[in-house]
């Protein structure tokens, strides 16, 4: 790998390992610290080997700078505590200078750091901002892309809750077994919205959304290989991810536009992923939990399935029928009504739908088109333009276009 | 909102339906439901099955089974979220239970705990 290349490589793969394991040691309440010394050293490589030529084992390289660094804050903290602390009185002892960068201290710290970042005490939105900073390194631009807003607002958020983490003095560990249910459902419930950030996003660049889905896969993956987080939940909402994502080639056309479901090639979605999932969803099931996890990874999984089966609509309603006691949200309820129109017809999904009284929602309008659509096409006409008056993007707004010129005029 | 419990009442417990016939009533019962979750109106709920199933009588002797001696038997409950007792109403209107003959659904307001009740 030639050097332009190398460091953003690098970067996504090392700065996070660098910055969990620093996090771990200092503290959560120097996570800001550790981001600097990790940013120091991808700084120091790009000066150093621009000259130098790339070091033979640039990893290594990474991790001995990171340490030296290390060392050095430790040092002048050590002056500053020999020299001016007897006088402040304020500071306990250093932590002490070894700084362990094993691999298995490295996904400790990252698992760790998981279970720090996803505290009650900071909302998930700042959740997500920090775990995009310090567990997948994105950058503050492309945290504020991923979001739909500007650099200032991402800074200040994360800002914010560094603060909330450092006053909450939130330990970096694992919570013991007792607590661990509770904690890991919040932590789910971030890397999920994680992915559904990157596979439901509106910003305009592919390469992020597609990048947020794979780090919130990697880190749920993370969560797979210790025992103590090993459970049918993560197995499940892996499960969940690996089948949306096997769909990502075929979502989108060679302008960029989004293809809907029964428009896809089923030749390109990723039979690898598939299994995978198929697999996970599997280990999924042992045991007596159920979680929306698995309704909707098993959800999922029925749309691997391209053709059209009484058998696959009846299970896939029930497994809405079940998802909505479970968990009530908007999608969800259209989701179920779409399924009830393949199940048992467009009639009764018309009666449903108009009970479920969505209407500042333009995904309910673009389902009441489809169900319309040849039972009485001047009820679907309307539908479909009162969802593109209430569609915020120009991607959406077209692909509505195309279904209204696609409608019979009878 | 009010949280109502609407209570099924089956006219004979005794019934034995079809396996093929038990099916059918179990889909239309998950798709009632799921129809009231879809509306973020469904609370809870459960079946009560007979298997298992003892009345505790007052000199506290217990019989086996509810339906020995009476004819009526409750088959299961779901709580419901409704503005009105008349939308809980509508709500059990739909009940696959009143498809058979003889069958009721009660339909009660759940006290809030608040003293106004």
């Amino acid at each position: 790998m030639q050097q332009p290349e190398l460091i953003p490589h690098l970067f996504r793969t090392e700065f996070t390992k660098i910055t969990a394991v620093l996090c771990k040691h200092f503290g959560i309440a120097h996570i800001q610290l550790a981001e600097d010394i990790a940013s120091e050293t991808f700084l120091r490589a790009m000066e150093t080997w621009t000259y130098k030529g790339i070091p033979e084992n640039p990893t290594a390289w990474l991790y001995v700078v990171a340490k030296n660094k290390a060392k050095n804050y430790f040092a002048r903290a050590h002056m500053f505590q020999e020299k001016i602390a007897p006088e402040l009185k304020q500071l306990t002892t250093a932590p002490s200078t070894e700084i362990d960068l094993s691999d298995k201290n490295i996904t400790d710290s990252q698992l760790q750091m998981l279970f720090a970042i996803c505290h009650p005490a900071i909302s998930t939105e700042a959740q997500i901002g920090l775990a995009l900073r310090i567990l997948c390194g994105f950058g503050i631009d492309e945290i504020a892309n991923a979001f739909l807003t500007n650099k200032e607002t991402i800074n200040k958020r994360l800002f914010r809750a560094r603060e909330k983490l450092r006053a909450e003095k939130v330990q970096i560990s694992i919570p013991d077994a007792v607590a661990i249910q509770e904690h890991l459902d919040t932590v789910l419930t971030t890397l999920y919205l994680l992915y559904n950030e990157g596979y439901y996003s509106e910003s305009q660049d592919s390469i992020i959304r597609e990048e947020l889905c794979l780090e919130a896969m990697r880190l749920t993956r993370l969560l797979l290989d210790h025992d103590i987080t090993n459970t049918p939940a993560v197995n499940a909402l892996l499960a969940l991810m690996c089948f949306q994502a096997s769909r990502f080639p075929a979502r989108k056309n060679e302008h960029g536009e989004l293809i809907l479901y029964q428009d896809q090639d089923p030749a390109l979605w990723n039979q690898e992923l598939i299994a995978q999932g198929a697999w996970y969803l599997h280990a999924a099931s042992q045991g007596n939990t159920l979680t929306r996890y698995h309704m909707e990874a098993t959800i999922a999984w029925w749309h691997t399935i391209k053709e059209d089966s009484s058998e696959k609509w009846e299970n896939i309603l029930q497994l809405y029928n079940q998802l909505l006691q479970l968990q009530y949200s908007p999608v969800a309820a259209l989701n179920r009504t779409y399924a009830l129109s393949k199940a048992r017809g467009k009639a009764a999904a018309i009666a449903e739908a108009e009970k479920l009284g969505l209407t500042d929602n333009p995904y309910y309008y673009a389902l009441l088109g489809e169900l319309y659509q040849g039972i009485d096409n001047r009820q679907a006409l309307q539908h479909l333009q009162t969802a593109q008056h209430l569609f915020k993007t120009q991607t959406e707004k077209q692909t509505i276009q195309r279904k209204i010129n696609h409608l019979p005029t009878t | 909102m009010d949280e109502f419990m609407l209570i099924f009442r089956h006219q004979d417990g005794k019934k034995i339906a079809s396996p093929e016939q038990m099916q059918i009533w179990m889909k239309q019962t998950m798709d009632w439901i799921g129809g009231i979750a879809a509306q973020n109106k469904f609370s809870g709920g459960n079946g009560l099955p007979f298997e298992d199933a003892r009345v505790v009588h007052h000199d506290k002797v217990v019989t086996n089974g509810p339906f020995g001696e009476i004819k009526e038997t409750i088959a299961g409950y779901v709580i419901v979220k409704a503005d009105s007792v008349d939308e809980a109403v509508a709500f059990a209107k739909g009940c696959p239970a009143l498809q058979g003959e003889g069958n009721t659904v009660e339909v009660r307001r759940i006290a809030k705990g608040d003293g106004t009740h």
